[in-house]
């Protein structure tokens, strides 16, 4: 079984969001940057699915230079070789576009991304790749096996989860729930050093959005406080005068 | 240049996001003058398609043909692509739900077009075509330009109004056959019955560490059935096993925006914060008050939970015995 897991690079939950050059750009200074979270469950739960059947498992990226770090981070975690497409990721379809231009002709069965990235949050690349690819797409998922070609998948949707099974190939995103991410040893970490890296140049192009400006969310006028041994009265300011419930 | 609605149904009948769906294309058709075409994949029910009408529909199509009891985003992107190219519509609105969000990237290869999800406001027509959606996982916005003479938009629940706007509809129907068999298959659907989707939700009520323990949300819950909301958790408390991955909220869980969300026993972390930040009233109760929930909050008190929550309870009832 050959898997692609398709990884993108964030910045760490905790980083405070600010932009420069009048909003216009997200301020990367002091930005620590880490694997997309929900990436990460997808490539432990692809290692954890190619291990028994000695299938492989590659890591894609489309960014530049300094998310190397991350990608050999994924080496170390277990993935047994990456591929770098030397671009700035400037938005889903363009990503998914360069995605779909490399892996159309390499055989995989199944390709996994995470349900979307922590940054710019369009959940879209794997169903963009999916319908790119012409193959089915199943997002959000908190379960796969794989027997004798036909996945076997539970999928998170509005009020409650769904099972499912599909042939392969075809395009997972992977949810909370679906494994716990695996942390790399000092094995992986000294194997991931040689393990190959290639990097190729960008072919399809594809970006049809232009981020224009950014903006934070407008700041609290100040909290009103409520005496707690007159909290009934919170219901009431909700009901009359927020007007919320 | 019409505008193609997907209006996403649930047991039969259309999900409020989809009304809030119309009412946005309706918005956008209002500027244009464009048409606006709500499409019903697998509804037949005369009365549950006049629906659509009332919230500014011009024409309401139901494709029929094939099944599409069970979901599958290959199939259903193909049908609303099809319908798309069959009206001349350059437009299509979806909600922002799973499964809108598994169709929406689908249709827009279909159709060539530029993609935006998560989009949280009406677009702004002065300049081109611009959309302002939700980034960094709740903590900022984006305006983006949509550059493609086609648009596919996913629209995020509860970004805006829902008005009445009744329109004499005309009625049409149309034969859908995929030109790809289905190869998924649905083998079991486990929904929660009798309690809110947290994602649909307008009232959510969320517990923290400060609970200290799964056996206390007995009080979440009951607060929440009294005011009909959602019952939604900390990363930690999740993390923990005491509520389900499903109900954390946070820039790693979901990301919300009801009209009221009351935080009980939740700090308020930096990530906590960015998967709520867009409600509209943040209520924070929390024993410290230092809590950095405070100060995202409209409203807050700071006490007990253990003391606050029975209060806050019983007044929840009486008032909804009057209502």
């Amino acid at each position: 079984m050959k898997i692609l897991v398709c990884m993108s690079v964030v910045p760490d939950t905790t980083t405070k969001i600010t932009f420069t050059d009048g909003d216009t750009r997200f301020n990367t200074q002091g930005v620590q940057y880490i694997i997309n979270p929900y990436d990460e469950l997808a490539l432990t739960r692809a290692l954890e699915l190619a291990e028994p059947v000695n299938g492989s498992v590659t890591v894609v990226h489309v960014g530049l230079a300094d998310s190397e770090p991350s990608i050999r981070k994924a080496l170390s975690i277990g993935a047994g070789e990456a591929v770098r497409i030397n671009a700035e990721p400037t938005d889903a379809q363009f990503v998914a576009a360069e995605l779909a231009h490399w892996a159309k002709d390499k055989g995989f069965d199944l390709i996994m991304t995470g349900r979307e990235s922590i940054d710019y949050n369009s959940g879209a690349v794997g169903g963009l790749l999916a319908a790119m690819l012409d193959m089915p797409s199943v997002n959000v998922i908190t379960k796969i096996d794989v027997q004798g070609g036909l996945a076997h998948l539970e999928r998170d949707i509005d009020g409650g989860r769904e099972s499912s099974q599909c042939s392969l190939p075809l395009v997972v995103s992977a949810q909370k729930d679906l494994c716990e991410p695996r942390i790399p040893n000092m094995r992986g970490i000294m194997a991931a050093r040689t393990k190959p890296l290639a990097v190729v140049e960008p072919a399809a192009g594809g970006a049809k959005t232009h981020y224009q400006k950014y903006e934070l969310p407008p700041a609290k006028q100040g909290v009103r406080l409520i005496d707690p041994e007159r909290a009934a009265d919170l219901i009431n300011i909700l009901r009359n005068e927020a007007k919320v419930i | 240049m019409t505008i193609l609605v997907f209006a996403e149904a649930a047991d039969g009948a259309f999900k409020k996001s989809s009304f809030e769906a119309v009412c946005y294309a309706r918005h956008i058709g209002n500027k244009t003058g464009a048409p606006v075409v709500a499409v019903a994949l697998g509804i037949t029910d005369a009365a549950v398609l006049e629906s659509l009408s009332h919230y500014g529909a011009d024409q309401v199509l139901s494709v029929a043909g094939t099944s599409f009891d069970h979901f599958d985003a290959q199939t259903q992107s193909a049908a609303l692509a099809a319908a798309a190219q069959s009206l001349g519509a350059n437009t299509v609105i979806v909600s922002n739900t799973y499964s809108g969000k598994a169709i929406a990237p689908r249709l827009a290869v279909h159709l060539n077009a530029a993609l935006a999800s998560n989009v949280v406001e009406l677009p702004s027509l002065d300049n081109g075509f611009r959309v302002k959606r939700g980034v960094f996982s709740g903590k900022a916005f984006a305006w983006v330009d949509m550059n493609a003479d086609s648009k596919v938009i996913a629209l995020t629940p509860n970004s805006i109004d829902v008005t009445r706007d009744e329109r004499s509809a005309s009625y049409n129907t149309m034969n859908f056959q995929p030109a790809v068999a289905s190869r998924l298959q649905v083998t079991g659907i486990n929904k929660v019955s009798g309690k809110i989707p947290l994602t649909e939700a307008e009232v959510v009520v969320s517990g923290g560490r400060g609970l200290k323990g799964p056996e206390h949300w007995g009080m979440i819950e009951e607060l929440a059935t009294a005011l009909g909301a959602a019952t939604a958790c900390s990363k930690p408390v999740s993390d923990m096993g005491w509520r389900p991955h499903s109900e954390h909220v946070g820039q790693t869980g979901i990301t919300i925006k009801p009209n009221l969300y009351i935080a009980i026993g939740i700090s308020g972390a930096i990530q906590h914060l960015a998967g709520v930040s867009s409600s509209k009233v943040i209520v924070a109760i929390n024993k410290d008050a230092e809590a950095p929930f405070f100060k995202a909050a409209d409203y807050g008190i700071v006490g007990d939970a253990f003391e606050v929550l029975p209060r806050l309870i019983a007044a929840a009832r009486s008032g909804a015995q009057q209502a």
